[in-house]
């Protein structure tokens, strides 16, 4: 038996299909929670009661907007081309699904232990633009289209500098695998062995980024509901919608688990002596997806010079010198060797 | 048949086919997306020849960043396609002529194409054992060709700035926005509060 779900291509094939079911099930599961969470977060934060009809405390309103999204019929706009408009909003979903290919959630526990883990992760992530310029172009329409060229825009302005701050994580490691970054965090300090000690500002340049990068408040410009209605995803309706909606949800969730790899040390525990497991990860994730939510609530929406002021003239420079700046602390083993932790 | 060579064929069939219908397609933004096509499937293709590192920076570079620069330019253009259409029946000798010559070189090229000694098996293991693509190829750019890796960068600044200074004019009649300025406002010197009664005005 065991020898059917290693030897032949059909048994091999049943093994991936399950572990890749085994990531995205759950995931899935999980994000319903996260948007009522999100939510009810928000509406805690504005003293409004939230969702809380369907369901105990309305827990179910994920599930019931689900289904209300499914039954609806689906619009195409005049003129729209309809390949490429229905096309956008899958491309939208795999693109953050597939991301998830190179997530460890323990040690070992990946479904693809690949070398390039995180350029892969980052070329996924410069692909969901096109999710956004598809369908802004696609719908033939004008509040669309703008909100996709601002969108894409946004997108590749924020992508240079997460990229900078990745690489000064990679000096640092010494590897561009997500086991071999978690595991260069590893030490008897706990959670002062993690990066977000040495590479401090960087943390919360790359959280601000990774709100850029999701189109999140207070940078969600492509749908500023007062100037373009929703952007690109006016003339959306019905499951497409769906998809656009749950793909940017997975894109806000993997950002939350690149966040506690990169800097909290994905699944090692804080305090030393307590044991390491999938556990804190979760946990981490859930902490940072708080932190999302909490800025959701609490800014006002940034105007859009001053979205690109910041993303090219303070991230990319501050980032750029600080790859610098870590290229020698790790060279010359600078604060007793904190930055140079391969081996 | 392995799995290699599935993927192989899949990935070789799908770059052919997005290179076809990106030359023969009607609308250019369709074309643009067949040309992306193209790009992941020979992303594939390097990934089957175990050079993942090259796979991951052709996505991110090409179709991360230029595909969509392209995107942009295309969909932003009004062009007029019968215009074009006419135009491009003009200049179809002089392209057959061109298109004839190169074919003729490659010709030439490959018939006469002789492998070096070794050269196959320097193919065959592009890197060294041990070490992963990444880190070779780190070690031939930063070690081995560094200065010549340094010299092609100077190239590409000079290029850039070059490019920057032909475009850059300071037009004096247009207003600029002060971000200092704007920021360091003072509320209290912006506006005033003032009580109004009713049935008066100021």
């Amino acid at each position: 038996m065991v020898e059917f779900f290693t030897n032949t291509y059909l048994g091999m094939l049943l093994v991936i299909v399950a572990q890749i079911l085994l990531v995205i099930v759950p995931l899935l599961v999980a994000l319903a929670f996260l948007m009522y969470a999100d939510r009810k977060i928000w509406a805690a934060v504005m003293m409004r009661k939230g969702p809380n009809v369907v369901g105990a405390f309305g827990l179910l309103q994920s599930f019931a907007d689900f289904i209300k999204y499914i039954v609806k019929e689906v619009v195409f706009p005049a003129g729209a081309d309809r390949a490429v408009f229905l096309l956008a909003p899958m491309i939208s979903l795999v693109m953050a699904l597939i991301a998830w290919a190179v997530i460890p959630f323990n040690d070992g526990w990946v479904l693809s232990d690949i070398n390039v883990a995180i350029l892969y992760v980052f070329a996924v992530s410069s692909l969901e633009v096109y999710g956004v310029i598809m369908g802004g172009w696609a719908s033939n329409s004008k509040y669309p289209f703008l909100g996709s060229l601002r969108s894409a825009a946004q997108m590749i302005s924020y992508e240079v500098s997460i990229g900078l701050i990745i690489i000064g994580v990679i000096i640092s490691t010494g590897s561009m695998n997500f086991g071999n970054i978690v595991r260069a965090q590893d030490g008897d300090l706990g959670l002062f062995n993690w990066y977000w000690l040495p590479h401090f500002p960087m943390l919360f340049l790359f959280f601000i980024s990774a709100l850029a990068e999701t189109n999140r408040p207070p940078f969600d410009l492509p749908e500023a509901e007062s100037e373009l209605v929703a952007g690109y995803q006016v003339e959306y309706s019905s499951t497409p919608f769906l998809l656009f909606m749950i793909g940017e949800l997975v894109a806000v969730v993997l950002m939350c688990a690149l966040v506690s790899l990169l800097f909290f040390g994905g699944w090692l525990s804080p305090i030393p002596g307590l044991p390491d497991g999938i556990f804190w990860m979760i946990l981490k994730m859930l902490l940072v997806f708080f932190m999302f939510s909490m800025v959701k609530a609490i800014t006002p929406r940034y105007r859009y010079d001053q979205l690109m002021r910041l993303g090219w003239k303070v991230f990319l420079p501050m980032s750029l010198f600080w790859v610098v700046f870590v290229a020698f602390a790790a060279k010359f083993e600078w604060f007793w060797g904190a930055f140079a932790r391969w081996s | 048949m392995t799995i290699v060579a599935l993927a192989f064929y899949l990935f070789a069939i799908c770059a052919i086919v997005g290179g076809l219908f990106t030359v023969i397609s009607r609308n250019p933004v369709h074309s643009v997306l067949w040309l992306i096509l193209a790009f992941l499937s020979s992303a594939g293709l390097f990934v089957l020849l175990g050079a993942e590192f090259v796979a991951m920076l052709l996505i991110i570079v090409y179709v991360g960043a230029v595909a969509v620069l392209f995107l942009f330019v295309v969909m932003m253009l009004d062009v007029d396609f019968a215009q074009l259409k006419a135009e491009m029946a003009k200049y179809m000798p002089l392209a057959l002529l061109i298109g004839l010559v190169f074919l003729m070189q490659l010709g030439i090229a490959f018939g006469a194409w002789e492998s070096a000694a070794g050269a196959e098996a320097a193919r065959a293991a592009p890197a060294p054992e041990g070490i992963e693509n990444t880190a070779a190829l780190g070690l031939l750019l930063y070690d081995k060709y560094f200065l010549i890796f340094q010299l092609s960068g100077l190239i590409l600044l000079v290029a850039m700035i070059g490019a920057i200074v032909l475009t850059l004019r300071h037009r004096a009649d247009v207003k600029r926005q002060d971000i200092l300025a704007q920021m360091y406002r003072d509320p209290a010197k912006a506006m005033q509060l003032r009580d109004v009664k009713p049935g008066q005005g100021l």
